[in-house]
This record gives structure tokens, sequence and C-alpha cells, in this order.
């Protein structure tokens, strides 16, 4: 058995995602785990779009940080060489039109064909959407990160999503404290597992089928 | 006759009780904050707002939201303001939830005249009920209706007194599309200057699409909003 701090279990499941991105591509980034992606990016044709108009989104310093110059999750950003800014609508026309390399997402669920949830919880009011339809539908690639199970220890990775779906799309990978899965024809496949951990805790924590 | 006023409620004379109102930034990045505050003096309700969000509690458009002047929102991310999910709770407000990338285009199609577009964004999800569905070369989209809008209040950097704009970093978003779609466009920006000191090359917004001018008298800064 793992025991990782939550901060631990993101950063562990962020840096995996990273060493998944090979340049020269274009990655959008989500809020939460995938933000953290960002710090463990070493090439340096990889680059970062962000909805709200940026591509070429890079790191910033504290006395650099300019108000209106931030990513999705409205945190402050910089701006890379060779980036450019545009309308949302031109922004959502890179997403929706299929010129984004790889969007990487959290999700709420995952289902074992890889159709993900993560934007709406039943009996709760539906207040946000954001992007999330948009880079499902447009994105080349689709990589998921979430932790394996929920805080009352319930699998994430479901038979059937319960909660609103986002897409009919199936993902491309998803990511977790505990393992690597890619869907192969709408069907999860375990690539990896993460260090210490064994294939019994994941099949004890899966409800989802998946091969390995 | 001059689009330029330093006149906050001469700017906002357009905006009536019931008007579809288009405002433009992610939060309160690119939002037009001066304008915002002055709508919120302004005795005016039952107002439609197409905006990203719905400001932050007590904030931006939270102020406006606060006063019950706010009949429906359509937006794609409420989730930032707190206060929305109480009012929608108890039957205060209207809510339109739009994918991100729909509010954009519909916007942008409203602008170019066009009735709508189909999209495959929100296919086969609780966000297309109600929504014409149509395949196109094997793949299913669903019908968005364009949005058109009575008045756009928009945020841009630099304005020349024609109206031309250019826009300041990720606080351009919405703003140039919203300037398109809506019958009166109300901008403010930071400086004004005379035509032909705008390189024509860099102009994203070209003055046919603006009615008037204000120069902000709050902007974001790290601080948060301030008085200029």
């Amino acid at each position: 058995m793992t025991t990782l701090s939550k901060t631990e279990m993101q950063h562990l499941i962020a840096k995996r995602v990273a060493a998944e991105l090979k340049g020269p591509c274009v990655v959008n980034l989500g809020i939460g785990i995938p933000t953290l992606v960002a710090e463990y990016m070493e090439a340096a044709d990889i680059y970062m779009h962000t909805e709200n108009g940026l591509l070429g989104v890079t790191d910033v310093e504290e006395a650099d940080i300019d108000p209106n110059l931030v990513n999705a999750g409205k945190l402050p950003v910089g701006e890379a060489i060779g980036a450019s800014y545009f309308n949302s609508s031109d922004s959502f026309a890179m997403i929706r039109g299929g010129h984004v390399d790889v969007a990487i997402l959290g999700a709420l669920q995952v289902d074992q064909t890889g159709v993900i949830a993560n934007w709406a919880v039943p009996g709760k009011n539906i207040m946000g959407v954001g992007g999330a339809m948009d880079l499902l539908v447009g994105a080349k690639k689709v990589f998921v990160t979430m932790s394996h199970t929920s805080k009352d220890g319930s699998s994430k990775l479901l038979k059937t999503c319960t909660y609103p779906i986002t897409s009919t799309r199936n993902v491309d990978m998803i990511f977790t404290e505990l393992a690597v899965f890619e869907v192969v024809d709408k069907q999860l496949r375990l690539v990896e597992l993460m260090p210490g951990v064994t294939i019994e805790e994941v099949r004890a924590k899966t409800e989802a089928d998946f091969v390995h | 006759m001059s689009k330029v006023t330093s006149d906050i409620q001469a700017a906002l004379a357009c905006v009536e009780s019931g008007d579809i109102v288009l405002v433009g930034g992610f939060g309160l990045i690119g939002a037009p904050l001066s304008l915002i505050e002055g709508l919120t003096e302004k005795d005016v309700t039952d107002l439609t707002i197409v905006s990203n969000n719905l400001g932050e509690s007590g904030k931006g458009l939270g102020i406006l939201l606060n006063q019950n002047k706010i009949k429906k929102g359509i937006g794609s991310y409420f989730t930032s303001n707190r206060d929305v999910g109480d009012k929608y709770q108890k039957g205060e407000i209207e809510l339109e939830l739009l994918p991100q990338g729909t509010l954009a285009e519909s916007l942008r199609a409203g602008g170019a005249g066009l009735g709508g577009y189909y999209t495959t964004t929100g296919a086969g999800t609780d966000l297309a009920k109600g929504k014409e569905e149509r395949e196109i070369d094997g793949v299913t989209y669903i019908f968005e209706k364009a949005i058109r809008a009575d008045v756009a209040l928009i945020r841009a950097h630099k304005a020349d007194t024609l109206g031309n704009l250019v826009y300041y970093k990720t606080a351009r978003n919405f703003n140039p599309l919203m300037a398109t779609a809506a019958k009166k466009v109300i901008v403010e920006v930071d400086e004004i200057v005379e035509p032909g000191e705008l390189n024509p090359e860099e102009i994203v917004t070209p003055f046919l699409y603006v009615d008037t001018i204000i120069k902000a008298q709050q902007v974001l800064t790290k601080e948060g909003v301030m008085n200029r």
C-alpha cells in the first residue's frame, strides 16, 4: 500500500504525465493537477496554450506579475518567447479545429471506455463548464489526471459514469497515483504501475474492467 | 459627433431595463470595471448579462448581481462567484450555461450576421438537451444559435478617437467579439490617442464597431481593483 499526502500524490501524477509529452507539441493544461505538469516539462519545444487567449505560456517571477496576464485558472503567468495573444473565439477555433496536440484535464469519473465526467455533480447546481467540452472534442489527444479513488475510497474508474459526461469522446490516457492506462479500442489497458504499487492494489481499487 | 465622453452615465444612456448586455472579461481580467460600476448606479433592472462569469463575489458584475438587476446570466463559468449559486437556488436568477468555446463562437456568429452554426462541442451531453442534432459526414453536431445584444460594454487598452482599438495581453479575451455583436458598443480604455497614432497593422477592433469611448476610472492592479 502506498501512503502519500495529497500534494505528493498530485506531484507524482504531474511528473509522470510530463514524461509522456514529446516536443514539438502544443499542450493545453486544465485546472488542478494539470497545472502542476508545467513544473516538470523539460523540452523547450513544448508550447503551452491557455484558452483565455495565449499561446506560449510560461511561469513568472513574483516581481514580474501582471494582473492582466493570467492562465485559464486566473493564475499569473508569463509570456514565452514566440508567444501570441488572440481573442476567445480564435482560441477555441484552435481547440475545436484540432490544432492543439494534447489537452491535460482533471476528471471526477472515467468509465471503462475512456468517457469522462468532469463538469457537474448530480444534485448540485450546475454552475460551470468552462472549456472542458471544447477540449474533449477538439484536442488531438486527451490525457486525464486524477486521484484513483474519491475521498470515501470508492473507485473513480467505473463501469459507467454516474455523473453527467463531458463528451462522448474516449480519452487517450489516464494517469493516477496507482497506474497509467491507455485507452485502446474503447478499452482500458493498464500500461504501467506507479512505483511501489501492486496489480492487486489496482484491481482492488478499480471498478472498471481493464486489460493488463 | 465625437465618440469620446468623460461622463459614465452619458456613456450608459442607451442601456434600458430588459436589455441584453454583453460584458467583456474573463473574471475581472479585461472586464470594463468603470462601466460596470456605472451600471450599478443606474436605475435599470431585468438585464440579461452575457459574460463568461458573473464577476466575483461583490466585485465587478458581482455587485450588479447583488443588486438584483440581473434577470438572466448567459456564460460558461459561474462557479467563480459563489453568490450566483445562492441566487439561483432561491430562484432569483435564470442561468444559461454554455461551453466557453460556444459562448465565444456564438458571439462571433452574431457579429458576423449568422443565425447560428453546428458544433461537436457538447453533443451527447446534458448541455445538448433541446438542441437540434445533425449528422455531417458521419459526425454528430448540435446547432447553437448566434448571440446578438442591445449593448456591449467592453475593455480595451487604447482607442483612437475614431474608435479603433488595441488590447492588452490576456485582457483581450471576449472583448473584440462582443464589440461586433451589439447594437451599441461602449468601450473603456487606459489611453485615448489621435487617429494615426495606432499602427494599422496592430488594430484589433476597427472603428466601425465602436459607438462610445471613455477613459477607465477603475483599473485592475496586483493589489486588486483600484481607482485611477
